[in-house]
C-alpha cells in the first residue's frame, strides 16, 4: 500500500489545517509525557509541591483535548476528508482520548504522592516504580513518535514493549504483597503505591491504542483486540 | 436486542457476488486515432448503483455512453471489443439500436424535456411504443412521476408546459420519462451538475429509490455524491480504468495511489 501523505493537497489551506491538528496532539502528547515523569517522580521523591503541580496541570491536558476535538469536528464538516485524510483525523480523535486517559492517570499517580508525602517514611519500592515509570514514559515517547513520523513498524515495536511493561507491573505487584505480609503496618503506604502503579500499567495500554491508530491511519487496517502477533502480521502483509 | 447482530461489522459487498446487469470485456474506443478508452473490462451488478469518476476527460462519460451506443453518433469514433448486457453483445451487427436504447434509458447534464406537457412528456416513449389506451398511459404516468418523486408537485398540473417547471424539477421529469419505458438499466451522465443542493438531494434519494427496480449507472464530477448514492465506484484516469470496487472501501482505503490522491484533492 501506498504510503499516506497529508502535504500534498491541491488547497493549501487544507494541508495547513492538517498539520496544525497534527502539531496539536504531539504538543499534547508532549505536556503528557511530562506529566508522568513528574509525577513519578513527586512519588519516588516524596515530593507534595511537585504533585500539587502536575494535578493543576491536568486542566491543560483537558483544555488541549476539546480544542482538538473542536478543530476535527470542524475539518469533517468543511472538508469531508477521505481515505487517508480520513484516517488521519479519525486516528487523532481516537489518539487525543487515550492522552487525555494518560493525563488522569498521571494526575492519580501525583494524588498517591501527595497522600504519602503526608505519611510517615517508611519502606515501599519506590526504586522499582522509578523504573517501571521510564519503562512507560518511553512507550509513550516511542507511541508519539510513531504518530509524529506515521510509522506502523515503529507503531508495531513499541505496541510490543507493553508485554514488557505488564511483566515489570506484575513483579512489582509481588513485590507490594510481600511488603505488605512482611509487615502490616506498611500496608497504606504500599496499597498508595500499588495505586499509582496501576496507573502507570494503565498509561501503558493507552499507549499500544495509540499504536493501534498509528497502523490505523497508515495501514488501513483495524488491529485492535488481536493478538500482537495477529498484529504484526497484519502490518507486514501485502495488502490485497 | 441482538448484540451479536448489532456488533457484527458490515462487510463490503463484492461485484463478483452480485448479478450482473452489464459486463464489459476488452473495450478499446478511439476518437480518430485518438484512444479515449484503453483495454476496459468490468461488470456493473444488477440492480445496484454504480458511479464513474475521474477528472475531465478521463473517459468516463465515453464509456458511459457506450452502453446504449451514443458514441456511434460521433464522427471517426471505433469501438473494439465487447460489451454484454444480458449476455448479448450490444455491438454485434443485429442490434436493434432503438431496442437497445429502451432498454438503457439515460438522463443528460442539462434537463432536456420537450416543448410539451408536463405528461406528455412523460407519456412520449410509450406513445412511440404504440401504447395508446388512455388508462394504460394515465397509469404509467402517475407511476413514473411518483417513482421520479414529483408527481405531488405536479399532479394538478399535468397539462401545464414542462418548460415552466424548476431545473430540479424538470430534471426529475426527465428521469421519469426514462423509467417511463421500464429500462433495465437507467444511464445518469451527471444529473444534478445543473441543481442547487436540495434538488441535489432529491435526485439522489430517487437513484435510492430507482435501483430497486433498474441498475443505475452515474456518471458524476462530484465526488461526495459518488460516496453517497452509489454501491460501487469506478476511478477513471486518462482512458485508463484504475480503481473498481465497494464504495467503502474506496472511499476509506484505496489500493492505487491514483485514487487516493483524486479522491483527497492531492497533486497527482
Amino acid at each position: 500500500m501506498h504510503t499516506p501523505t497529508y502535504k500534498s493537497h491541491i488547497s493549501s489551506v487544507f494541508n495547513a489545517e492538517l498539520e496544525d491538528v497534527r502539531q496539536r496532539v504531539l504538543a499534547m502528547g508532549g505536556l503528557v509525557e511530562q506529566q508522568i515523569v513528574d509525577a513519578t517522580r513527586a512519588l519516588t521523591e516524596v515530593d507534595a509541591e511537585l504533585a500539587a503541580e502536575v494535578i493543576a496541570n491536568d486542566e491543560k491536558v483537558n483544555t488541549l483535548e476539546v480544542s482538538i476535538d473542536d478543530e476535527c469536528s470542524r475539518i469533517l464538516a468543511r472538508r469531508q476528508p477521505t481515505a487517508s485524510d480520513l484516517r488521519l483525523v479519525y486516528a487523532v480523535i481516537k489518539t487525543i482520548t487515550d492522552l487525555e486517559r494518560m493525563g488522569d492517570e498521571a494526575e492519580k499517580v501525583a494524588r498517591m504522592a501527595a497522600d504519602l508525602s503526608e505519611q510517615e517514611r517508611g519502606i515501599a519500592p519506590l526504586v522499582e516504580v522509578g523504573h517501571l515509570s521510564r519503562h512507560v514514559s518511553q512507550m509513550v515517547r516511542d507511541a508519539l513518535d510513531a504518530f509524529a513520523r506515521m510509522d506502523a513498524e515503529s507503531a508495531l515495536a513499541c505496541a510490543h514493549e507493553d508485554v514488557n511493561i505488564d511483566r515489570e507491573y506484575e513483579a512489582l505487584m509481588r513485590q507490594c504483597i510481600t511488603f505488605m505480609m512482611e509487615d502490616p503496618r506498611t500496608i497504606r503506604r504500599v496499597l498508595d503505591v500499588i495505586w499509582a502503579v496501576r496507573a502507570l500499567e494503565r498509561i501503558g495500554d493507552h499507549a499500544r491504542n495509540i499504536c493501534e491508530y498509528v497502523i490505523y491511519f497508515v495501514k488501513g487496517k483495524d488491529v485492535r483486540h488481536i493478538s500482537l502477533e495477529a498484529m504484526k502480521k497484519e502490518v507486514q502483509e501485502d495488502d490485497e | 436486542m441482538d448484540i451479536d447482530a448489532l456488533s457484527a461489522s458490515r462487510q463490503p459487498s463484492r461485484i463478483e457476488d452480485d448479478v450482473h446487469a452489464i459486463t464489459v470485456e476488452n473495450l478499446n474506443l478511439f476518437y480518430g486515432p485518438k484512444q479515449a478508452l484503453k483495454n476496459i473490462n468490468m461488470k456493473i451488478a444488477k440492480k445496484k448503483a454504480t458511479a464513474f469518476i475521474g477528472p475531465s476527460g478521463c473517459g468516463k462519460s465515453t464509456l458511459l455512453r457506450c452502453f446504449n451506443r451514443m458514441n456511434d453518433l460521433v464522427d471517426g469514433c471505433r469501438v473494439e471489443g465487447h460489451l454484454n448486457l444480458e449476455g448479448k453483445n450490444i455491438y454485434d451487427k443485429d442490434v436493434d439500436i432503438s431496442a437497445l436504447r429502451r432498454n438503457v434509458g439515460m438522463v443528460f447534464q442539462k434537463p432536456n424535456p420537450f416543448p410539451k406537457s408536463i405528461y406528455e412528456n412523460v407519456a412520449y416513449g410509450m406513445r412511440l411504443a404504440g401504447v395508446t389506451k388512455k388508462r394504460e398511459l394515465d397509469e404509467t404516468v402517475e407511476w413514473a412521476l411518483k417513482g421520479a418523486a414529483l408527481w405531488e408537485e405536479v399532479k394538478d398540473r399535468l397539462d401545464d408546459s414542462a418548460l415552466g417547471l424548476s431545473g430540479g424539477q424538470q430534471q426529475r421529469l426527465v428521469i421519469a420519462r426514462a423509467v417511463a419505458i421500464k429500462p433495465q438499466v437507467l444511464l445518469m451522465d451527471e444529473p444534478c451538475s445543473a441543481l442547487d443542493p436540495i434538488s441535489t438531494l432529491k435526485v439522489e434519494e430517487l437513484i435510492n429509490e430507482l435501483k430497486k427496480e433498474f441498475t443505475i449507472v452515474i456518471v458524476t464530477h462530484n465526488m461526495q455524491q459518488a460516496a453517497r448514492v452509489s454501491d460501487y465506484t469506478a476511478f477513471m484516469y486518462v482512458g485508463d480504468l484504475i480503481e473498481f470496487g465497494n464504495t467503502d472501501k474506496l472511499f476509506t482505503k484505496p489500493s492505487m495511489k491514483q485514487t487516493e490522491d483524486y479522491i483527497t484533492g492531492k497533486y497527482g
